[in-house]
């Protein structure tokens, strides 16, 4: 394998962990859902840079799958949500950016201090990419954990999702099967979601997740 | 073996029955039928068997059950099976008695069937399968009258302890075990851990038997326990289940543990001192018959527990002979106690149903209509009092005599601890000696206290014929203990490779613990001695005093018509032992109320018997996991960015716990 090769496969899998970092400081909604729409890209081009590199076609429909739903699909029914919610120019507020990034440096840093050991019979293209991956999903549940409003909770839970497809894609040979059903349990999880999200916003004139709380009659 | 695999056979065969036939008015005869004739077939079986072993194809596919039968297994199959026998029999006429027979009736015999299981397992896992059947079976019978108070609190607190105990054994057959997980005695045999694993394995299955047999500070749940079976399934529980556990610690100790280390020897001897002595103390400051009983069965097992740590010690130092005479003194008191004790549940079986009293407060002047019974009680007192020439002295004057050859042993621990043991072995024989006088006084001597009490029976023939083949036994064995010494010969030479002299050799049928220079002693000959001073002395009242007999009022000191209540009770027999021990040492307190000047109010008298070690140890423990359980509460009602962030956490943990472990 070409250095080359190995490069852009690599330099595709940190662009994707550099979105998630852009994702994590966002506070507007939009810019969420627009950052969004391009870690879905991003992960679509390392997909189809992973088929082309093991010469495996299917990870080309998976590539597409991932272009169409989560790169521009759920993105776009997602921004039709928030402008019916009307919380489009809402700014969220989050507690200590400057703390959760350090937080998701050393996230990534740890993800490859566990990973590149494990890994090291494997080529490096999918050792770097599995261990970039992790970084993804953990910065991803980092993002779930210190926002509040339910939709940048979605927008985090499905870049998690895209580092899990990274990931896969990576480790040569997912079988298509296995990525249509994810697509669709992503799709499904999205219909649920969307759907909850209005039902909360009716019952309690906001989608911040404290009201669900309150709502509980809990204290914290 | 064959024989013992019938017997086996024929009991969980007795559980279906009663599970099946319970309701039925034949229900109890089938199944106390069938688990006497069980019982006596494996009795036989375990006298008679040559030693063989059988793997059944049964359990988990790739291990099987191991079942084995060696010169342990016998003398302990042959102790739970005459307890089986007499409670089977005893039960034949009691259960009559019995409100709610499909309580009681499947659990019996799976019970004994699961005592029978312990001792002859040859594996782990048979082992501990049959541990927790044993524990369930007898769990289930200790709530069987759950209405009455306390009982379902008794039978909880027996289920955590069983439940330790069994974890407890699990991780000793662990360590055993070892990395290989050989999970066959033979196996665990051929390879004991070495270092701080033996060590461990040993204080674990300390815990474990201790915790099911009951040794300070473990007791707790028996007292509780045991006096809320019934009588026969006390009895059971009492005489015989409590060394069944221990025969689990000696079968790990002294059979698939190598050398022991001298220190554990020592934890046994200080454990066992202190079991014989609190145990017996506890009993004395009892009212209730059958706790006072379950109370002396701690005494009991401390004193066997000196007996095996005194031949863990000598074992430990080379001293194989006197070894072999500690561990016979200790097996031969598993025997005894296991007779007595049993008894004495039989008594106190009957007494409950004839009078529906178990607080001797109530009782007294037994002996008038209940001659029988209070005959073989008396039996029973003198013989678990120690008093010569019933079976309780030999092995207790055996143990005795253990402690005294003192041989050189370079420990410290060991130069301090036997004699302590020596010292508190005596204190509790004397305590003992004053514990069962004031059962048997208060219960049978004096005049009844109540009006159930003035119109209490002999039970029918089979129970009668139960209490007196066990006094005959005891009679017996303390006549004639060759006999049963030689019958244990082959299991301490199995165990240490030594044996006491043969004793049915010796002439007179002389007792001789190691030589005859040192010490002897005849239980035949002090039998006649005693029978013919008793008879010289009967003749001689007789003769010169009986007819000289002259019926007139006592002197009265000018209260011509005293109840009944003012008679010399169980509390006013222990309050002289109660403040010197119980004071300094559990606390004790008595608070007395006197009316003021020109009241016509009764003077109160009150005493007050906290339970320190319940204090200090239990109820600790209980707090902590109440408190734990508020905090884990909490868990219950969060966030969910607080459970995602427990998730993320623990994930992170996880993670970083990898990167520095590699």
């Amino acid at each position: 394998m070409s250095t080359l090769t190995f490069d852009i496969a690599n330099a595709l899998a940190g662009l994707l962990v550099l979105v998630s970092f852009l994702m994590l400081y966002q506070v507007r909604l939009p810019a969420v859902l627009d950052m969004l729409a391009l870690h879905a890209g991003v992960l679509a081009a390392a997909v189809a840079w992973q088929a082309h590199v093991q010469g495996v076609p299917e990870l080309y429909v998976t590539a597409a799958i991932t272009l169409g739903f989560k790169a521009v699909a759920i993105p776009m029914a997602l921004r039709r949500i928030i402008r019916r919610l009307g919380i489009h120019r809402e700014i969220e507020v989050i507690s200590g950016i400057g703390p959760t990034m350090l937080a998701g440096i050393g996230l990534v840093a740890l993800s490859l201090e566990v990973m590149l050991p494990v890994t090291a019979h494997v080529d490096p293209v999918t050792r770097e990419d599995i261990a970039l991956a992790l970084s993804v999903v953990l910065l991803g549940l980092l993002m779930m954990v210190t926002r509040r409003n339910a939709v940048s909770q979605v927008a985090a839970f499905l870049s998690l999702e895209n580092g899990i497809d990274l990931a896969a894609a990576a480790a040569r040979g997912m079988p298509l099967v296995v990525e249509i059903s994810i697509a669709f349990s992503v799709l499904i999880a999205f219909l649920v979601i969307g759907v909850f999200l209005f039902r909360i916003r009716e019952r309690f004139d906001t989608v911040d997740v404290r009201a669900l709380d309150q709502f509980r009659g809990e204290r914290r | 073996m064959s024989l013992l695999l019938l017997a086996l056979l024929a009991k969980l065969a007795a559980a279906v029955a009663g599970a099946l036939r319970a309701r039925r008015p034949d229900g109890w005869g089938i199944v106390y039928g069938m688990s006497l004739g069980a019982a006596v077939l494996a009795a036989l079986g375990a006298l008679l068997a040559a030693p063989g072993a059988v793997v059944l194809p049964l359990g988990l596919p790739w291990i099987g059950v191991h079942l084995r039968l060696d010169a342990l297994a016998a003398f302990f199959l042959l102790v739970v099976n005459l307890g089986a026998a007499a409670a089977s029999l005893f039960a034949l006429d009691d259960a009559r008695h019995e409100t709610a027979p499909e309580r009681v009736l499947p659990f019996y015999p799976a019970f004994l069937a699961g005592l029978d299981l312990v001792v002859l397992a040859d594996d782990a896992l048979t082992f501990l399968f049959a541990w927790e059947l044993m524990s369930l079976a007898s769990w289930a019978l200790v709530i069987a009258h759950h209405r009455e108070s306390g009982n379902l609190r008794a039978g909880l607190v027996y289920l955590l302890m069983a439940g330790l105990s069994a974890l407890a054994l699990l991780f000793a057959f662990g360590l055993l075990a070892g990395t290989g997980g050989h999970y066959t005695f033979a196996a665990m045999r051929a390879a004991p851990p070495a270092g701080a694993a033996a060590g461990i394995a040993l204080m674990l299955a300390l815990f474990g038997a201790g915790a099911k047999a009951g040794i300070v500070p473990l007791h707790a749940w028996l007292p509780l326990a045991h006096p809320a079976a019934p009588s026969h399934v006390s009895a059971l529980m009492s005489g015989v289940m409590t060394k069944v556990a221990l025969y689990a610690f000696i079968r790990i100790g002294f059979d698939l543990l190598g050398a022991t280390p001298w220190w554990s020897a020592v934890v046994l001897l200080a454990l066992g001192g202190a079991t014989a002595v609190l145990g017996i103390l506890y009993a004395l400051m009892q009212g209730d018959l059958k706790r006072l009983l379950a109370y002396s069965t701690v005494e009991n097992i401390g004193i066997i527990c000196i007996g095996l740590g005194l031949a863990m010690a000598f074992r430990s130092a080379g001293y194989a002979a006197g070894a072999a005479l500690a561990l016979t003194a200790a097996l031969l008191h598993v025997f005894n106690h296991a007779m007595m004790k049993s008894l004495l549940f039989f008594g106190a079986g009957t007494v409950l149903h004839a009078t529906g009293l178990r607080e001797m407060d109530g009782l007294g002047g037994l002996l008038h209509r209940m001659p029988r019974t209070g005959f073989a009680v008396l039996v029973g007192c003198a013989a678990i009092a120690a008093l010569p020439p019933l079976n309780g002295f030999v092995s207790e004057w055996l143990t005795l005599q253990a402690i005294m050859l003192r041989p050189d042993l370079p420990q410290w621990g060991l130069k301090v601890m036997i004699p302590t043991d020596g010292a508190l072995l005596a204190l509790a024989a004397a305590l003992a000696g004053a514990c069962f006088v004031k059962l048997f006084g208060v219960s049978f001597l004096g005049r009844a206290r109540s009006a159930a009490t003035a119109t209490a029976a002999d039970p029918g023939r089979l129970a009668q014929s139960a209490m007196l083949g066990l006094a005959m036994l005891c009679l017996l064995a303390g006549v004639l203990p060759g006999a049963l010494i030689d019958l244990i010969a082959p299991v301490t030479n199995a165990l240490l490779g030594a044996r006491m002299p043969t004793q049915l050799a010796q002439p007179w049928l002389t007792l001789i613990p190691v030589a005859a220079a040192r010490s002897s002693y005849n239980g035949l000959l002090i039998f006649a001695f005693i029978a013919a001073a008793t008879w010289l002395t009967v003749r001689a009242v007789h003769r010169f005093a009986s007819h000289d007999l002259r019926r007139a009022p006592a002197w009265d000191c000018g209260f011509p018509d005293l109840p009944a209540a003012a008679q010399y009770g169980g509390d006013s027999f222990a309050q002289p032992l109660r403040r010197v021990f119980a004071a300094p040492l559990f606390g004790a307190r008595e608070t007395v109320e006197l009316p003021p000047p020109g009241s016509v109010a009764p003077a109160r008298i009150e005493k007050h018997l906290p339970d320190p070690l319940w204090e200090i140890l239990y109820a600790p423990v209980g707090s902590l996991v109440l408190r734990l359980a508020d905090v884990m509460n909490r868990l219950q009602f969060l966030t969910i960015r607080r459970y995602l962030a427990f998730v993320f956490i623990a994930l992170v943990a996880l993670l970083l716990a990898i990167a520095l472990w590699q």
